[in-house]
Formats: C-alpha cells, sequence, structure tokens
C-alpha cells in the first residue's frame, strides 16, 4: 500500500490482557502498542501461547482488556462505549476465525449463518434486501446463490471459509481480523482463499490484520509484521525489510523454521532455536527502538549495538 | 514397476492395490491400482490433498481401514506374507506396532487422558520388548530422553493434559518407537503443530530413524514440509501415485502438471502482489468411474486423449516415473510454469558444483 497516504485506522496502545483469577493471573498480552493504517495488511506472527490470537478478540472485544486502550478513527472502542458506537464498531469490525470446521454453526442454513449479524445490527431490514445482501455477499466470496439454502456440513473446508468470510463482508466492514484463516486448510486450497482475501481488499479497500505462524504465508500477504512473543512485541517492520534484516533471535528462529521447497538449501540449512536466556536483562533494560527507517527492534544498548552492525554490512 | 537402481532389499512391496468402501449402496474407489516398492532405510513421502487417499493407502499396511472399507484387489507383501489376506485381529496384532507402527496427526486426540504418560509409554515397551518393573521404568526414561523430552523423572507421572502440542507428539513417537518397529509411519505428524515445533519434530524423526534403524513413511498436503526428511517423494492424486521419484527429481524436475500445481501453490514460491497459483476446480468424485487422467479436468495442459485414456507410466530416469501423457514422445511440449523452471534451474546448477 502507498505510504504517503498514512492514516491510522486503528491504534493499540499499551494494551494488557490478563486471564486467570486476582490472585492466580497470567498476563497474556503484555502492554502492547502498534498501530495499524488504513487499507494496509498488518502480520502479527508468533507461536501459539504467544498472545497473537487474544490480541485480534481483544480488539474486537470477545476479551476484555485490563490495561491500555483501542483507538478506532482515533476514537476509543475498549472498555465501556454508548451503544450506538458499540453498534458501530460491529459493524466496522468483523472477524474470520481459524477452523471452518468449528466455526460455522452445524444446525443453521448458510443463509442465516451468513446474515446472523444483520439480524442485530440492521435491525429494520426488509426479508427482500436482507437475501439480495446474502447473494451479494455468497457471489463476492465466489460462491453460488444457491449455497444459501444449504447446511455448513455440505461444503468443503475451503467452502466453509468462504462462508466465513461472506459472513464477515455482510457487515460492510472496514477493518478484517483474519485469525489463522488458512491454518486448518489444504495447500492448494490455502491458495485460493489467500487469493480471494487479496481481491477482496482492493474492491473494498479492505484492512486487515493477519494473526499466523507462519511466516511464509506473511510474506506473500502483509505489508507490515509485528513479531510477538509471550505477550511482548520484539521486532516491528515493514515485510520486506524484515525478511532481509531479521534482527531479534526470536524472529530469526521463525524464520529459519520455514520449510523450503527446495531440498538441497533446506538440507544446508541451519535451524536456529529461539533461547530467552540469550538476553541479559539484568543490568540494561530493554528498550523499543527505531533502528532503521519503519523497522522497530526490542532489546538493550549492547544488543541494539550489535543490531546496528548487522544492518550496516 | 521395475526400479533397476534397486541397491537396499524392498522391505514391502504393493502390488496393484485396490481399496473400496462401501457407503449407502455406492461403491468408492479410493485407492485405484497402486504399486509401490519400499526399500529398506528409505523415507518415502506421500504427498496429496484431502481425499486423495493417501492416509487409506498407509492404512491398508496395518489393518486400520474403517469397517465399510475392503481390500478388493492385489496384494500388500510383507517378510513373505501377503497382508491384503489378513482378516482377523489376531493375524494384525503380529503387524501393527511390532513392525509397522504409526503416528498420528492430532497429539491432542491420539493419547489417554486418563493415564500417565509414563504408563502409556509402558504398555507398549511392556507388550512389545516384555519388560517388567524397575528395568521398565528405565526404558521408559530412556525413551522419553530420546525424544527430547527434558527432565523425564518428573514427567514421567505426568498426564497428557500437562503437556504442550509439541511435547504431545513427542509422547506419540516415543510409543511408536517403544514398539521397536520396523517401519514406522508418520500421517501428518505436524500439519497440528507451529513451524517452530513442526522443524524441532521433524529433526526429531530423522534422528531417531537413524538410532533405530527405521524405514520411514511420511504422509503430508505440504510439499514444503518434505524436502528436508524425504529420501523420495509420491505424489498422490485421486487414489493413485501420479508421479515417483527421488526428492530431487521431484522438486527440481517435476513431469506431472499435479505435481506442477501443487508446487506453485506453495506460498513461498509466490510473488507478493501478484495472485498466488491456486488449482481450479475440486478433486473428481470417486463414486463414479474416472476415465482418463483423473486430473485431466483441473488441468490447464490437458490434452484430448487425457479424458479417455488413463495414461501409463512413463518412465524419466530408473528412478523417477510419472502417468501423464505429456510424457508421450507424440505429445506437444508443454513447459512447466515458470517459477517451476527457475526452481529446475537453480536446482540444476547447484547439482552441477556437487
Amino acid at each position: 500500500m502507498a505510504s504517503n497516504e498514512r492514516e491510522v485506522l486503528l491504534s493499540v496502545q499499551d494494551m494488557t490482557v490478563d486471564f486467570g483469577s486476582r490472585r492466580n493471573p497470567f498476563r497474556a498480552v503484555n502492554h502492547v502498542s502498534f498501530d495499524i493504517y488504513r487499507g494496509e495488511t498488518f502480520g502479527l506472527v508468533g507461536e501459539s501461547g504467544s498472545g497473537k490470537t487474544t490480541i485480534g478478540r481483544a480488539i474486537i472485544r470477545i476479551n476484555p482488556i485490563s490495561g491500555g486502550e483501542v483507538l478506532y478513527e482515533g476514537e476509543r472502542i475498549s472498555g465501556r462505549i454508548s451503544r450506538e458506537k458499540d453498534r458501530e464498531v460491529t459493524r466496522k469490525i468483523q472477524m474470520i476465525f481459524q477452523d471452518p470446521m468449528a466455526s460455522l454453526n452445524e444446525r443453521a442454513k448458510v443463509d442465516y449463518i451468513v446474515s446472523e449479524g444483520l439480524y442485530n445490527v440492521q435491525k429494520g431490514l426488509s426479508e427482500e434486501e436482507r437475501r439480495r445482501k446474502v447473494e451479494e455477499a455468497l457471489t463476492a466470496v465466489g460462491l453460488l446463490p444457491e449455497f444459501a439454502s444449504r447446511f455448513p456440513h455440505e461444503f468443503s473446508g475451503g467452502q466453509r471459509q468462504r462462508i466465513g468470510i461472506a459472513r464477515a463482508l455482510i457487515m460492510g466492514p472496514q477493518f478484517i481480523i483474519a485469525d489463522e484463516p488458512i491454518s486448518a486448510l489444504d495447500v492448494s486450497i490455502r491458495a485460493q482463499v489467500l487469493n480471494l482475501l487479496a481481491q477482496l481488499q482492493k474492491k473494498y479497500g479492505l484492512t486487515y490484520l493477519f494473526v499466523a505462524h507462519d511466516l511464509s504465508v506473511m510474506r506473500f500477504i502483509t505489508d507490515r509484521i509485528a513479531v510477538i512473543h509471550k505477550g511482548v512485541i520484539v521486532e516491528l517492520s515493514e515485510t520486506e525489510k524484515l525478511f532481509a534484516h531479521p534482527l531479534h533471535p526470536y524472529t530469526r528462529a521463525l524464520l529459519s523454521a520455514i520449510p523450503l521447497p527446495d531440498p538441497i538449501r533446506e538440507r544446508a540449512k541451519v535451524l536456529e532455536v529461539y533461547d530467552p536466556a540469550c538476553h541479559d536483562y539484568s543490568v540494561e533494560k530493554p528498550e523499543w527502538v527505531e533502528i532503521e527507517e519503519g523497522h522497530f527492534v526490542r532489546g538493550n544498548k549492547p544488543e541494539l549495538e550489535g543490531y546496528r552492525k548487522v544492518l550496516e554490512s | 514397476m521395475t526400479e533397476t537402481v534397486a541397491t537396499t532389499p524392498v522391505i514391502l512391496s504393493v502390488r496393484d492395490l485396490d481399496v473400496k468402501f462401501h457407503l449407502r449402496g455406492r461403491t468408492l474407489n479410493a485407492i485405484r491400482g497402486i504399486s509401490l516398492d519400499l526399500r529398506q532405510g528409505e523415507s518415502l513421502a506421500i504427498v496429496g490433498e484431502s481425499g486423495s487417499g493417501k492416509s487409506v493407502f498407509t492404512k491398508t499396511f496395518m489393518g486400520l481401514l474403517d469397517q465399510n472399507g475392503e481390500i478388493a484387489g492385489g496384494e500388500i507383501l510383507y517378510n513373505g506374507q501377503d497382508l491384503a489376506k489378513y482378516k482377523t485381529e489376531k493375524q494384525w496384532r503380529t503387524i501393527r506396532g511390532r513392525e509397522i507402527a504409526m503416528v498420528l496427526q492430532d497429539p491432542m486426540t491420539s493419547l489417554n487422558p486418563l493415564k500417565t504418560i509414563g504408563s502409556q509409554i509402558g504398555e507398549a515397551i511392556a507388550i512389545h520388548q516384555g519388560l517388567h518393573g524397575a528395568a521398565l521404568k528405565a526404558k521408559v526414561l530412556e525413551y522419553l530422553r530420546d525424544v527430547g523430552i527434558p527432565d523425564p523423572e518428573g514427567r514421567y507421572k505426568q498426564y497428557p493434559h500437562e503437556f504442550s502440542g509439541g511435547m504431545r507428539q513427542r509422547v506419540v513417537i516415543a510409543i511408536a518407537v517403544a514398539c521397536n518397529p520396523k517401519i514406522l509411519i508418520c500421517d501428518e505428524p505436524t500439519t497440528a503443530l507451529d513451524v517452530t515445533i513442526q522443524a524441532q519434530i521433524l529433526h526429531l524423526l530423522k534422528e531417531l530413524k537413524k538410532k533405530y534403524d527405521l524405514t520411514t513413511i511420511y504422509i503430508t498436503h505440504d510439499l514444503g514440509v518434505v524436502a528436508n526428511v524425504a529420501d523420495r517423494i509420491a505424489v498422490m492424486y485421486a487414489g493413485d501415485i501420479v508421479e515417483i521419484g527421488t526428492c530431487e527429481e521431484v522438486f527440481y524436475s517435476p513431469k506431472h502438471p499435479y505435481t506442477w500445481a501443487l508446487l506453485s501453490s506453495l506460498p513461498q514460491l509466490g510473488v507478493k502482489g501478484q495472485d498466488l497459483y491456486s488449482i481450479q476446480g475440486a478433486p473428481p468424485n470417486l463414486f463414479t468411474d474416472i476415465k482418463g487422467d483423473a486430473f485431466a479436468p483441473r488441468n490447464p495442459h490437458a490434452l484430448k486423449i487425457d479424458f479417455e485414456e488413463r495414461p501409463p507410466y512413463f518412465e524419466v530416469s530408473p528412478t523417477h516415473k510419472a502417468r501423464t501423457w505429456l510424457l508421450d514422445p507424440r505429445a506437444p511440449k508443454v513447459e512447466p510454469p515458470e517459477h517451476i523452471r527457475e526452481l529446475q534451474k537453480e536446482g540444476v546448477s547447484r547439482f552441477g558444483q556437487q
């Protein structure tokens, strides 16, 4: 996306999410801040348990946040907000879930699944209007309008994921959170869904937050990537810069784990394993620093020095 | 299927295997005449989409077909016996675990949640190696260490829910290896896992293969995963092996359009801003008889004959063959997609250096 008209669409500021009881809390997301610009695809990468899904869910207000705030178009959408605002946010921010086998109501027809959100947000909608919208959404994701009268079990995984996307699209959203939308799919179907997401972005001017654990997919689809480890963002950069100069050892470990479809290079590859003990933060505390334009990394002074050397070489 | 470069003995040999499922009065042809030789000590990867029959194919080696499935023809020769003729559980018990063991896809569901890790591994050792008491425990701890589980003493008494996905998969692997099998079948061993864990598990499987002298079969839908672990790759489509060759041959000079398509759809090879290559349409319905090449309807390079007659295997090299009419000398020359050619060029130049 063009970087000259960088308008911040969503801003996460100092977000903290805790789970568990008060006596025994577990901090899933630890003071995370980032901005997402209008029209871009922002990637959030990390292992299971890193808190990447929690961030997505906290933005869409499935999980309550315990610190910090989320701004959408400059207005706060976390915590207590007015009813009108709530409805507006529900419409503008939508989510696509990971497992299409589990995220569709087995007992409802596609027609209902896709338009369920409309029942809540646009109450005065006539039946005819609603049906037209369902048809539009299904066509937009490459399904036939006739599918509306069928049940989810009649569809394959890729088609189900398309239904999930149609369900998000019908609300006319600006911002879509895609939580590992392709990791449960076959390789060949993955490509179809990725292409579809890219097409829809162009067509409707959508902004995506793309959550995944697989960097190979991220390189293909995202404009900027944040790497998150144990609830802390360790590196954030434009995609190509991140792949050209991965600085943080955790990012490098993630990159080296991508399987290459090339036997000779793959066999020669050295697998890097990230050990959090490699950081010595007892004396020098880590900082969040913009080390080159558009490339942020977390580290203490000696580490940052090392990173700068890597960049210069 | 004569492979002239037979260097190591064949451990398992499949001849013209047909598997059918009976479903509500209809018949589904899941495996349509596969022949395959598995060599001692090799690691073979079977790659294909869901529904291509790759899991069903390997399940026949262990008599694990569902009730409505049957081996309709062909033979599976192992140790001079035809496994396709095995009927009773008692017969199968001499094979399962002891000779051929399996690691399943989802470590969340393949362990018993009510028993400790130690007792689940111990059970396999007690049955297959006849150890008891202190010797048994010592052996269990040894296997736990082998599969890279830290603090085996403490972990011994724990239950599956106390383990992460990657650790559980290690336990499942320990159980499979503890049976002392000759052949280890890994059915999508890493699809449910994170990329970093995936790399570790693949590394582990490679090491165990060396240590216990295993012959391994990997089943996966992701061609990217197998580059590191496979000696040979078999590409399956609609219940048939459409291409088989060494790892280098399949990656650097694939011949079948389906293999091209599978490789092209890998996001690792995609160019940003352009559409990723995707295979149009859906796999064929196996309830109906397939005429010609099963991939023809989805194949942009399909010839007329592809819709009429099933192609035979064309030999590219002694170890490499593919079932496509494109290899027929009368066929028009069709170039593989661009990035496949690039991969080919890179590979060839690097081959030259070695």
